[in-house]
């Protein structure tokens, strides 16, 4: 019996693992197909002296360094924050709709963002992360609140349609601001999630905030888990709720704030890399959370690469591309699941 | 001697402005299985989940062993007291084990795997109430009685000597209801278990308890054995029912056989 027990334990196991155990040669593969392929065609020995033998004169070196280098790792990097953030979410709030982009997180950035723009133009980096994670706060307080305030307001689609409402007026506000103030060109950049645009210095800035969200997360995975069993029982286990919901709302504004910092607002990825991964791997979040951040990662990475050729040879946003994806995900989620409140 | 293992002294609970009861005082016994029984919305799960620190009263004290429960930490709680609630969702892919297996949280002190003792008492717990056989399914196969089985197989595995139940029979078939409350009762029997629950039933609550109390309108209207509660005038006082009350030959527990509801004039 006990035999039984253990094998049956490591079998649920292997999989994640086995997922966590290639993740590098995944992104190994995702880097290189990103450096490889783009607009203008380089060949891999032109490709390799842009990287061991950097010349800045050289046009096709600074695309590699400068444009498709910093991208991929941009689309890895937020991939894997708006997945963590989006099965965090999925998880502490048992809604199967719960993500940044529905539940107004990151149109809460690009406000403040917006906001900043106008008053304080010369934001240094680092201050523009810290003013996109204030948004995602204010985002998801507004939501949540409203949610909180409304009878049934936090059930699944209640709430996925107060996020979309507070989102879409947060934005048009942005809008009207961003032409009063006539800085509509600066601002486009978080709106249509510009990913070939990223700065690479902004970059290196956004990794140690990441870092500090993904393991803040890996440590708070298993009480996650107990939460989604619901909040009584997550009581009666002795878990201490609001301190991990508190965590867990931080790790979402912190990793969501990054992601939009970075590369502006990217639809879906929150919302359809939880479902995905927990159909492969479970429901355990100790293996939700780091597989979904390597699915989103590499997900986000391969919509970029997409996005290069839809419309050749000009780029098309990569929220279009996730959209794509998730739309026809989202309408699929609402019509299996619409009467069930689980995530 | 029966010592009290729990003592809720002036326990005012409510939700926002409306109180479901106030300085309400009431003791459980150790050892011994404890049913609230009253008419809806008379504030029996309420006290339970009081009792079982789910929800926060707005004032007064749960005493743990004569121990202020505010001053415990939660998981040393968890470690003494398990509550099942009424209706629990878990995520219909977890694999019925995996489930059960949560119960432990309580007692392990880091992220990694089950040790021995955990999977022995998680093989305990399924073997008690039966639901072994179908360890490896998902929630979602299962149908309304075994889920029942295996939040109860989950609230064991915390192995704490009490255990509260919020109508743990409610949306069950009569087997089941009786196979549930059966499980319970060797609990109680064999290890000594302290139970509390929330039944609607009063036969059941008579069959199965040692004592009952009885609730309406946010107070206990009294606290006494089945037969004692089991009498015409408390139940007309309690639920307003006109009930005919005989003793069943084969357990010699009261049974309520029939009842009417009284005249308006009355």
């Amino acid at each position: 019996m006990c035999k039984s027990m253990i094998n049956e334990i490591k079998k649920s196991k292997f999989v994640p693992i086995l997922i966590i155990g290639t993740a590098p040669l995944f992104i190994v593969i995702t880097i290189a197909l990103s450096i490889l392929y783009g607009t203008k065609d380089i060949d891999i020995t032109t490709i390799w002296l842009a990287i061991t033998q950097f010349d800045s004169g050289n046009v096709d070196h600074n695309i590699i360094m400068q444009s498709r280098l910093p991208r991929v790792f941009a689309a890895l990097l937020v991939g894997a924050f708006l997945a963590i953030s989006g099965a965090i979410m999925q998880g502490m709030t048992r809604n199967y709709l719960a993500s940044p982009s529905i539940m107004g997180v990151t149109d809460g950035s690009a406000f403040v963002i917006t906001i900043c723009m106008i008053f304080y133009p010369d934001m240094s980096n680092f201050n523009l992360i810290i003013f996109s994670m204030v948004g995602s706060a204010v985002g998801a307080g507004i939501v949540f609140g409203f949610g909180s305030f409304m009878r049934n307001g936090l059930s699944p689609v209640r709430l996925a349609i107060i996020g979309t409402v507070i989102g879409t007026f947060l934005s048009s506000i942005s809008a009207a601001l961003a032409t009063y103030f006539q800085i509509s060109q600066n601002i486009s950049f978080w709106y249509n999630a510009k990913i070939h645009k990223v700065d690479p210095d902004i970059l290196l800035l956004a990794i140690p905030f990441g870092l500090v969200g993904l393991l803040l997360a890996l440590y708070i995975a298993k009480s996650i888990t107990i939460l989604s069993l619901g909040e009584d029982i997550s009581i009666s286990l002795g878990q201490r709720t609001k301190w991990v919901k508190f965590i867990s709302i931080l790790i979402v504004i912190c990793l969501t704030g990054t992601a939009v910092a970075l590369v502006g607002k990217i639809g879906f990825v929150g919302l359809i890399i939880p479902h995905i991964t927990r159909f492969i791997v479970g429901v355990d979040y100790r293996f939700v959370i780091p597989c979904s951040a390597i699915i989103g990662g590499v997900f986000l990475a391969l919509c970029d690469v997409g996005s290069r050729f839809i419309n050749f040879p000009f780029e098309t946003p990569v929220g279009v591309v996730t959209s794509l994806i998730g739309v026809p995900f989202f309408l699929y989620l609402i019509r299996t699941r619409g009467g069930d409140s689980r995530a | 001697m029966v010592s009290n293992i729990i003592r809720a002294q002036k326990l005012t609970t409510g939700y926002e402005k409306f109180t479901v009861f106030s300085d309400l005082n009431t003791t459980i016994k150790a050892g011994q299985i404890t049913t609230i029984i009253g008419p809806n919305g008379c504030g029996k799960s309420t006290l339970l989940k009081t009792i079982g620190r789910i929800l926060k009263q707005q004032s007064g004290e749960v005493f743990l062993q004569e121990q202020d429960m505010k001053l415990i930490s939660t998981k040393e709680i968890a470690k003494q007291l398990a509550l099942l609630s009424q209706n629990p969702e878990a995520p219909l892919q977890l694999k019925v084990e995996e489930l059960i297996s949560y119960g432990r949280f309580p007692h392990r002190k880091n992220v990694g795997t089950l040790s021995s003792k955990d999977i022995e008492v998680i093989e305990w717990a399924m073997d008690i109430t039966k639901t072994t056989a179908f360890r490896d399914r998902e929630i979602a196969q299962l149908s309304g009685g075994q889920r029942q089985k295996v939040w109860l197989a989950m609230a064991l595995a915390q192995e704490t000597s009490i255990l509260l139940l919020d109508e743990p029979t409610t949306y069950l078939d009569l087997a089941h209801q009786l196979e549930v409350l059966k499980i319970v009762e060797r609990l109680n029997k064999e290890h000594h278990c302290t139970v509390i629950m929330v039944l609607h039933d009063i036969n059941h609550a008579a069959r199965f308890s040692h004592e009952i109390i009885a609730m309406k309108e946010g107070e206990i209207v009294t606290v006494g054995s089945p037969k004692e509660i089991l009498a015409k005038d408390v139940l007309k006082q309690v639920f307003s029912i006109d009930a005919r009350i005989m003793i069943d030959p084969e357990n010699g527990a009261p049974v309520c056989f029939g009842y009417d509801t009284f005249l308006e004039q009355e």
